[in-house]
């Protein structure tokens, strides 16, 4: 084996290349938040919420992995585990969000709600220092279910047992439903009520399912680089890789199934206070951008993980899931950039350059810190290959 | 068509898995094609040892698209074609609308194909199987492991195949009578 080909120099390479991107963006987005308040906000919280989805998606699967054991579990955990300590860097990154809720939000805006009797109706819940207080819920559930789990984690390395174990499971339950909860306000709170006159109450469940199969896409994409080297070679078989696929192919699936269930709701019902997000969405840009959607994150991904050839290899499934990842992006561009203009029937098509440096700065610094809680920990779960215990597994 | 030989096949019946996968290899490396494994346990491997092959995954992926032509094809034609409504000034062809029972019907066709299909390649339901004419074989479900070459097998002899299968270190070989 070659030293270009051993993972933690390659592990090493990668965290200072993330630093430094992460650094040179944020740069240019410290030059945004000075030149254009509101437009370097906007694109913030669209960076916020596609790289929130990775930490909080680990959670859940985590979670769901507690109660339900399974092999992919354990191939993919160590990199939940990591992903989950990152939280309390968001509740840094929500800083721009919570100073710039006038920015961003119309209900924050005390002269047009008055204006507004729907506004003013809502008002006891959409207001300013309501969306803090229950933001700051928000990252209490959830940092503390991390910091929860992530100790049991830790005691079970040093041998805690089955005891460890049980006691994960018994908080995995509730927590699992109180992350549900936690996550269906928060995505209400933070992109719905961009459009304060319109609701869907599937909306927190889109938001959900596209955080497990972000995390599912990136850590199966993290597993692919990392298999071709100690300590997952060897480790990593086929047969993970294939149920890590065939949960990616759920994933895809239940993310059509739940924004299809959203659209032929309102479709069919046809009214006149919840047409306008589509109406907003199938115009110009917006409309190619969903046919993209349809193509790329539905039909494509759904076709080629239908094969099981592809499901068992490595560099295959990577790539899927990579392109899978920045379909995520322009998933979440959709839902709420079309937010930020009020004409219905012409939104146009607008985006500002700071969500490139919002992206790549927001994402640098946190791969950053991920990839060293990664070293903080052994890499994999998954036992050593042992001729023993699989000729044993044959009686 | 008078069979070639006078017997169907034979079996080797072995202790564990591991013998019978190492005789599994060890046939396929000797030219052996024509053979089937019995197993107490599920046992991926010997079928990938055995060279076995199945398009059932066509047949699924055939039905389903069968399905979703039918499901949609069905309400196209009703609402459209033979019965048209005028439903609250909504198009004839109301697609989104009719995704639902197209996904319903792909289902459907592609969960059946897959169980007639199954049943189809599998050649059942078989009344009769010459295997079951060898007392030992009921173990099969058991405790122990069968290998079974067949008669059809282009490499098939009597003599030169079963002094073969006596070389493979199981239990025993039996005559299994067609």
């Amino acid at each position: 084996m070659s030293a270009g080909d051993d993972f933690w120099p390659r592990l090493e390479r990668l965290r200072r290349l993330a630093f430094a991107v992460g650094g040179l963006g944020l740069a240019a987005s410290a030059f945004a938040w000075f030149s254009d308040r509101t437009e370097f906000t906007r694109m913030w919280l669209i960076a916020f919420l596609y790289w929130i989805a990775l930490p909080l998606g680990s959670l859940a699967l985590s979670m769901l992995h507690n109660l339900t054991g399974g092999g992919w579990g354990l191939a993919i955990q160590r990199w939940m585990q990591a992903a989950m300590r990152t939280l309390p860097l968001f509740v840094l990154l929500f800083l721009p969000i919570g100073l710039g809720i006038h920015e961003l939000y119309e209900w924050s805006h005390a002269d047009v709600v008055a204006a507004d009797p729907l506004l003013a109706h809502k008002a006891p819940y959409l207001n300013s220092s309501g969306f803090l207080v229950r933001t700051a819920a928000y990252f209490a559930i959830w940092i503390g279910l991390a910091t929860w789990l992530g100790a049991g984690a830790k005691r079970l390395d040093a041998g805690g047992g089955e005891a460890v174990a049980a006691r994960m499971r018994y908080i995995s339950g509730p927590g699992l439903a109180l992350y549900f909860l936690a996550m269906t306000f928060a995505a209400i709170d933070w992109a719905m009520s961009l459009e304060p006159h319109w609701f869907s109450t599937i909306y927190g469940v889109v938001f959900i399912i596209g955080q497990g199969l972000a995390t599912l896409a990136f850590t199966i994409l993290l597993s692919a680089w990392a298999s071709r080297s100690a300590p997952l070679k060897g480790r990593l078989l086929p047969t993970h890789l294939h149920d890590l696929g065939k949960l990616l192919f759920a994933f895809v699936l239940l993310w059509a199934y739940v924004n299809y269930s959203q659209f032929v709701i309102i479709w069919s019902a046809n009214l006149a206070e919840e047409t306008p997000w589509y109406i907003k969405r199938e115009h110009g840009a917006w409309l190619v951008i969903a046919v993209v959607l349809i193509a790329l994150h539905f039909a494509l991904p759904f076709l080629v993980l239908l094969s099981k050839t592809v499901k068992h290899k490595p560099k295959v499934l990577g790539g899927l899931a990579a392109g899978l990842l920045l379909m995520r992006l322009v998933d979440i561009v959709w839902y709420v950039a079309p937010s930020f203009s009020h004409d219905i029937h012409n939104p146009g098509f607008h985006l500002h350059w700071s969500l490139a440096s919002n992206f790549l700065g927001i994402g640098g610094l946190w791969l950053g810190v991920f990839l060293s809680q990664l070293r903080n920990r052994p890499l994999t779960s998954l036992p050593e290959p042992d001729p023993q215990a699989l000729a044993a597994a044959h009686h | 068509m008078k069979p070639k030989f006078p017997i169907y096949g034979y079996l080797a019946e072995f202790h564990d898995g591991d013998e019978l996968l190492a005789a599994a290899k060890r046939s396929r490396a000797e030219g052996y094609t024509v053979m089937e494994a019995y197993t107490p346990v599920p046992m991926e491997e010997v079928a990938h040892t055995l060279g076995y092959r199945t398009s059932l995954p066509f047949i699924v992926l055939a039905g389903g698209i069968v399905g979703a032509c039918v499901g949609f094809g069905l309400q196209y034609w009703t609402s459209v074609i033979d019965y048209p409504l005028n439903i609250g000034g909504r198009p004839y062809n109301s697609w989104p609308s009719f995704i639902v029972v197209t996904f319903e019907m792909t289902i459907l066709f592609a969960a059946a194909s897959a169980v007639l299909g199954m049943l189809w390649l599998n050649g059942l339901p078989q009344p009769y199987h010459p295997v079951f004419n060898v007392p030992a074989f009921e173990l099969a479900s058991r405790n122990r492991f069968f290998l079974m070459i067949l008669s059809r097998d282009p490499r098939f002899d009597m003599q030169s195949t079963k002094s073969f299968m006596d070389g493979l270190g199981g239990l025993s070989v039996k005559e299994v009578p067609h």
